[in-house]
């Protein structure tokens, strides 16, 4: 309970930039909905390619919907130029403003070809030129129903918002997506209540502002109004932070979304901080997100794996064997971004494939050629990548795998199924820490199907070039073996004893003697 | 002939699509006529009202109105000149009784109507000055067509058109404020033009009956000469049947 109490406490910056977020996001959908509403109610035309859009928009999934305007931003440094942000802020505020664009679109179109048809011709009757009758007969009849809009959109969209922590942008879904990846879950809890009351407090807001209008009582609707632009006058004081460090560097460290991300981030920055640059963090990118963002410099440090770059990046199939893939890799990152590989951290992530110890035993399987008898009435499971990946193809092509039924787990559920026997087999992160703690076995691969996974550390083109930056970083460069690595990602993904991220990345420092244990 | 008097029609026609609403109407109405169009529904009594304020435009011919064409200047700028009031009234939900009845000099720019102003538009409706404040759903449905009446006197015109204003009333407030519409158009010595499908109302409220059937003007009479059997036969038509109802009405006593 104090776990939680201590997590909610901690949400400031999220909340403010939560708050900020979702307010410019409604503001922006009503922006663009008002205009077209206004052209939607005169051409029936109009309106359904304008709903019809609205609604195509709202079908896709809000994640993807987030994702798709990083290379869309992408493409547009075409005609804006480099420095037009790709993560962070923008595509989150854009995405969610069409997601906005839907729930006020609608009511107002429909409040607006609504309009009791006789006030219309008393309207023109009596002389009013076309802006009159919308300023004083239809804007003032249509308003409580596109305030009703406004209000289901807010309560959309502080939801929504949560996943904009997958672009980089701070929310509350910073605590539910690290929450998730470590199973603490008074920090998944912390985000959701939060979020939750935060859209509790919006819907009563603007539905005190709806039944103002609704009912004539102006001031029950200025009241609304006023505590809504109080919350987001705070939000944005919260921001303004003293300034006074604008003369640092400022180094963005991005991560992927499970445990040894987060600490490699941490670790990295602390040491960063250490040597007096100013550290952002973007946390949870998807993975392909993060290749882009690094490589196009809207972060600027990136932990990444050969085997992934290899098949993802490089688009290759065959297996040239460790270290020839990694020096393929740094003359192509060299060669197509300017980014920048400063070296191998020493351990491999690479996928494996994993059974319980005891299950293994029982069946007496120690290789994967060994399981191509068994996976007929066997289940599998992966995290979501898994199987769409080559190695899969690969590793089934191989040993000649069928199993009975694939499923797909997210990465922290995938051991819980191993397990609880929801799977028999999953394809397992060699270098997670719940490999040793559950018992499990790591397959043997003697044909060498699955690929090395190098963790390697990327620099972005606009760092690439910093001594300093380098030399800071280079206690890290092949100091981390499996194990060590494994203790650290187990600190924070075991349910006993749990540490925070940032206790784990003082402990791997520490460890590596880049840093001494008792400090901070 | 036509283009003289106060209100004037000149070779008027509207079609809508294969109907011919009005149908070559020419017309001229003399200041301070009180004017009854009288016709059955789809008659084109409606249509030819409304072409004199442009709701309506009319496919061929012209509308003068003190010898200017209507169609000259921007629609709104004539309309605020002009008193308009039909069944539907159209009051603004959202305004209180005194902001519908201000509307007209609000949008016109000629500034706000005092509240001696609009105390005196509600006398002349005879409504109780207090409902200046009410909103109009707190309103009856005769009370509500004296607010729309009222609200097309604030502009100060001097034309009235009314299309079927007491369609939609109970008979008792009908007749009540038929009479007071009368004693308006005196007072304030107005041009009324007045749409109603009533023959009794037209006979008992208008200086002129016209009656109206497929988009033409078949009858021009004043209410006398009609009751003493003028008029040819679609008009004797909608004569006969108060005077049967007044007949009835009389054996039954």
């Amino acid at each position: 309970m104090s776990d939680l109490v201590t997590a909610l406490l901690g949400l400031g910056p999220q909340l403010a930039e939560h708050v900020l977020l979702s307010g410019a996001a409604v503001a922006l959908g009503l922006a663009m909905a008002l205009p077209l509403a206004l052209w939607a109610a005169r051409s029936r035309n109009v309106a359904r390619v304008a709903l019809g859009f609205a609604s195509l928009v709202q079908t896709i999934p809000a994640l993807a919907l987030l994702a798709l305007f990083f290379p869309v931003l992408l493409a547009a440094r075409a005609v804006f130029g480099e420095g037009l942000p790709t993560l962070g802020f923008l595509p989150a505020w854009l995405a969610l403003g069409l997601y906005a664009l839907l729930p006020i679109l609608r009511n107002a179109v429909t409040a607006l070809t609504h309009v009791d048809a006789e006030a219309l011709e008393a309207a023109d009757g009596i002389g009013m030129t076309r802006w009159q009758r919308l300023r004083h007969v239809e804007a003032p009849l249509a308003a409580p129903y596109v305030m009703a809009g406004i209000r289901t959109a807010s309560v959309w969209t502080i939801g929504a918002a949560t996943l904009a922590t997958t672009i980089g942008q701070p929310s509350l879904g910073d605590p539910i997506f690290a929450g998730l990846q470590t199973q603490n879950w008074a920090l998944v809890l912390a985000g959701c209540i939060a979020s939750a009351a935060l859209a509790l407090v919006a819907d009563a807001l603007f539905g005190l502002v709806e039944r103002g209008i609704a009912t004539r009582r102006p001031r029950l609707a200025w009241i609304g109004g006023a505590l809504a632009v109080a919350g987001l006058a705070a939000a944005g004081f919260a921001q303004v932070r003293p300034g006074g460090e604008a003369g640092r560097e400022v180094v963005t460290i991005g991560a992927k979304s499970f445990s040894e991300q987060y600490i490699l981030a941490r670790a990295i920055g602390m040491m960063l901080e250490d040597a007096g640059y100013r550290i952002n963090y973007r946390d949870g990118l998807g993975s392909a997100v993060v290749h882009e963002a690094v490589t196009s410099s809207a972060i600027d440090i990136s932990v990444d794996y050969t085997g992934t770059l290899w098949t993802n990046q490089l688009g290759r199939t065959d297996n040239p064997g460790r270290a020839a893939m990694y020096d393929a890799i740094v003359k192509w990152e060299q060669r197509t971004s300017g980014a920048k590989v400063l070296g191998r951290l020493g351990f491999e992530n690479a996928y494996g494939l994993a059974m319980t110890q005891e299950q293994a035993d029982r069946e007496g399987i120690a290789s994967i050629g060994d399981l191509a008898g068994a996976a007929p009435s066997m289940t599998v499971g992966g995290d979501p990548e898994w199987f769409e990946r080559p190695e899969w193809q690969a590793v089934t092509q191989a040993y000649g795998l069928r199993f009975a039924t694939q499923r797909t787990f997210a990465p922290t559920f995938m051991y819980n199924a191993l397990k609880s026997g929801e799977a028999d087999v999953i394809s397992a992160y060699t270098s997670d820490g719940r490999i040793a703690a559950d018992n499990l076995v790591i397959l043997e691969d003697p044909l060498e199907a699955l690929p090395s996974y190098d963790a390697i550390l990327l620099v972005s083109p606009r760092l690439a070039g910093d001594p300093a930056l380098a030399a800071t970083l280079a206690p890290l460069f092949g100091a981390i073996d499996v194990e060590t690595m494994r203790e650290a990602n187990l600190m924070v993904d075991r349910d006993e004893g749990k540490r925070s991220i940032d206790e784990a990345a003082r402990w791997l420092l520490a460890e590596l003697g880049a840093r001494p244990a008792e400090s901070r | 002939m036509a283009a003289t008097g106060f209100l004037a029609f000149d070779q008027v026609s509207k079609r809508f699509g294969a109907t011919l609403a009005v149908n070559d109407v020419s017309l001229s109405i003399a200041r301070g006529a009180f004017v009854a169009l009288v016709g059955e529904s789809g008659s084109g009594k409606s249509t030819l009202l409304k072409t004199v304020n442009r709701l309506v435009e009319p496919d061929a011919g012209r509308v003068l109105i003190e010898g200017a064409d209507v169609a000259a200047g921007p629609a709104p700028q004539l309309r605020r000149r002009i008193g308009y009031v039909f069944q539907g009234v159209g009051l603004f939900t959202h305004r209180t009784v005194a902001e519908n009845i201000a509307m007209v000099p609000l949008i016109s720019g000629t500034g706000r109507l005092s509240q001696e102003r609009i105390g005196k538009l509600l006398d002349l409706v005879e409504l109780p000055r207090e409902i200046a404040s009410r909103y109009p759903e707190a309103l009856s449905g005769g009370q509500r067509q004296r607010v729309g009446i009222a609200r097309a006197l604030a502009g100060d015109s001097h034309l009235l058109l009314m299309d079927e204003p007491f369609g939609a009333l109970d008979p008792i407030t009908r007749a009540s404020l038929g009479a007071r519409v009368r004693a308006l158009h005196e007072e304030l010595e107005l041009t009324t033009v007045m749409v109603t499908h009533d023959m009794a109302e037209a006979l008992l409220l208008a200086s002129r009956v016209l009656v109206m059937e497929a988009g033409r003007i078949v009858a021009d009479e004043s209410p006398a000469a009609l009751l003493a059997g003028a008029g040819g036969e679609a008009a004797q038509a909608l004569v006969a049947v108060p005077r049967e109802q007044a007949r009835r009405l009389g054996t039954s006593a």
